[in-house]
């Protein structure tokens, strides 16, 4: 399982590695994992114009298999996996019966009768009991393999030219959101084209025992290209940039995916009775009392989580997520709203620290990578 | 190590003083715990500040962190360039990266601040 009953921290295979490099080193959902080595806007900009190397074996896999293991997951999930090819992914959450949401994942079908669930570090034990509780008595198994499976990407322009020669899997023929089974560098491994940078990118999912390996590997081979270690830190700023959710600050147990912009996820008319229907259904209906929006700050002045946003003299809402933005030049943030303020080009305020900051709202994402 | 002519703070400011000005900046080490500066907030010329209180903020990517002044005075003077600039907080401390100038109301507060090697003893300490 994922967390120890004392509450101990884990490392990944790689911690030495990171060590070695003089990263910073941070707890972070049970993990000691890398915050950033050569710093966060170094990082950031590595990736968004050649290729980033990152450690993300703190995630979570949670493996499906058997008969009913795709109609267990469409009970399970909010998402419909009956509806994915094979070597098909798609992003999903699981909700509780209030239609809160307990993580978000994605799901990746490996074959007729075999899923991968990929869960947030630090809901990665949630996830499974829930998953556990909810394919009882089917004839679906769920082989939760988080402590087994090491995960490290590579994303950026370069990625592919880096990867490519390493692999058996043809990424030429590997579409983003698909998945294929190979050999990196000689080692069995997952290749999936998914990420969460808002670049082109490739998650490779090996034995735990095979990380170091995999990652001297990709950094060797991406000597030349530029490739560069890159932390959490960073991968909080590119994610954001990419209008992407992070759990714990947009999503939580007392958000809706509604509320979140992430209706389209929810399939309710997939025909099948599952765990937080009714309420989302009713989310769906009724509308939502708030609403997430994108911020680009206007005046001077960073904006962070759980500063206020003001309509004028009304309190309307509080920043989620904010930072500074490599990319855009600009602080830019994710708020909750109320949705007569929700409008892209309405001018609101964060209140930073004595003061009051213009901000825009925009439609995510902040940042689109170029065609 | 840290210059040897300026004074510190516990709180990683460094100060030096000519005649009865005083320029003050925060030291190398501050700069890269903090990691990336991406914003200074500084008062406007004509503010008072008073030793070890709090006179503005420094950011990096990922905190919020206050300054404190190692001695009292009257702002002369705040490095406009750090606004367009913040790097230069992590680039030159110590030079280009200062924060304000003030005129000092008592140039014996100097004598509650830690000299060089007591700095770089603290430092050392963790």
């Amino acid at each position: 399982m994922t967390e120890s009953d004392t509450g101990e921290l884990h490392e990944t295979p790689l911690a030495d590695v990171h060590r070695a490099l003089g990263a910073r080193i941070v707890e972070f959902a049970g993990w000691l994992m890398p915050v950033q080595y050569r710093g966060i806007i170094e990082e950031h900009r590595a990736v968004r114009e050649r290729a980033g190397l990152f450690d993300l074996s703190h995630m979570g896999e949670l493996f499906v298999e058997g008969p009913q293991a795709a109609n267990g997951l469409a009970a399970a999930l909010v998402s419909d996996p009956r509806t994915l090819a094979v070597g098909r992914a798609h992003y999903s959450m699981i909700c509780a019966t209030d239609g809160g949401v307990i993580d978000d994942l994605i799901v990746y079908r490996l074959a007729e009768e075999r899923f991968l669930v990929v869960a947030n570090a630090g809901n990665s034990q949630a996830v499974s009991d829930a998953l556990a509780e909810r394919l009882a008595g089917s004839r679906a198994v769920l082989d939760d393999r988080a402590l087994a499976t090491a995960l490290v990407a590579v994303q950026g322009p370069a990625s592919a030219g880096i990867l490519g020669p390493l692999t058996d899997v043809d990424l030429g023929r590997l579409r983003y959101y698909a998945i294929a089974e190979g050999a990196v560098a000689g080692i069995p491994a997952l290749v999936a084209r998914t990420g969460y940078t808002g670049e082109d990118g490739f998650e490779v999912f090996v034995e735990w025992d095979q990380a170091r390996p995999i990652w001297d590997a990709l950094a060797a081979a991406g000597e030349t290209a530029g490739l560069m270690p890159v932390g959490l830190g960073a991968r909080d700023t590119l994610r954001l940039e990419a209008g992407m959710p992070l759990y714990g600050n947009e999503l939580d147990r007392t958000t809706n995916p509604y509320e979140a912009g992430l209706g389209r996820v929810v399939k309710l008319d997939k025909g099948v009775e599952f765990v937080g229907r009714a309420a989302l259904e009713k989310a769906a209906r009724d509308g939502v009392g708030r609403r997430l929006v994108g911020l680009v700050v206007r005046g001077r002045g960073i904006a962070r989580h759980g500063y206020p946003v003001w309509a004028g003299d009304r309190r309307t809402g509080a920043v989620t997520s904010g930072a500074p933005s490599p990319t855009l030049g600009s602080p830019i943030a994710m708020a909750y709203v109320a949705p007569r303020d929700a409008e892209p080009g309405t001018i609101l305020d964060v209140e930073i620290r004595d003061g009051r900051v213009p901000a825009e709202v925009v439609a995510l994402p902040f940042y689109r990578r170029p065609a | 190590m840290v210059p040897p002519d300026l004074r510190y703070t516990k709180d990683h400011e460094w100060v030096r003083l000519d005649g009865d000005e005083a320029t003050i900046g925060i030291t190398a080490y501050a700069a890269d715990q903090l990691g990336d500066i991406v914003f200074v907030e500084l008062p406007d010329a004509g503010r008072t500040v008073e030793q070890f209180a709090a006179f503005g903020v420094v950011e990096s990517v990922k905190a919020v962190s206050d300054l404190f002044a190692p001695v009292s005075g009257e702002v002369v003077e705040a490095n406009g360039t750090l606004s367009a600039q913040p790097e230069l907080v992590n680039q030159e401390p110590f030079g280009s990266g200062w924060m304000i100038r003030l005129r000092v109301s008592d140039t014996a507060q100097l004598d509650d601040l830690l000299d060089a090697a007591a700095y770089d003893a603290l430092v050392a300490a963790g």
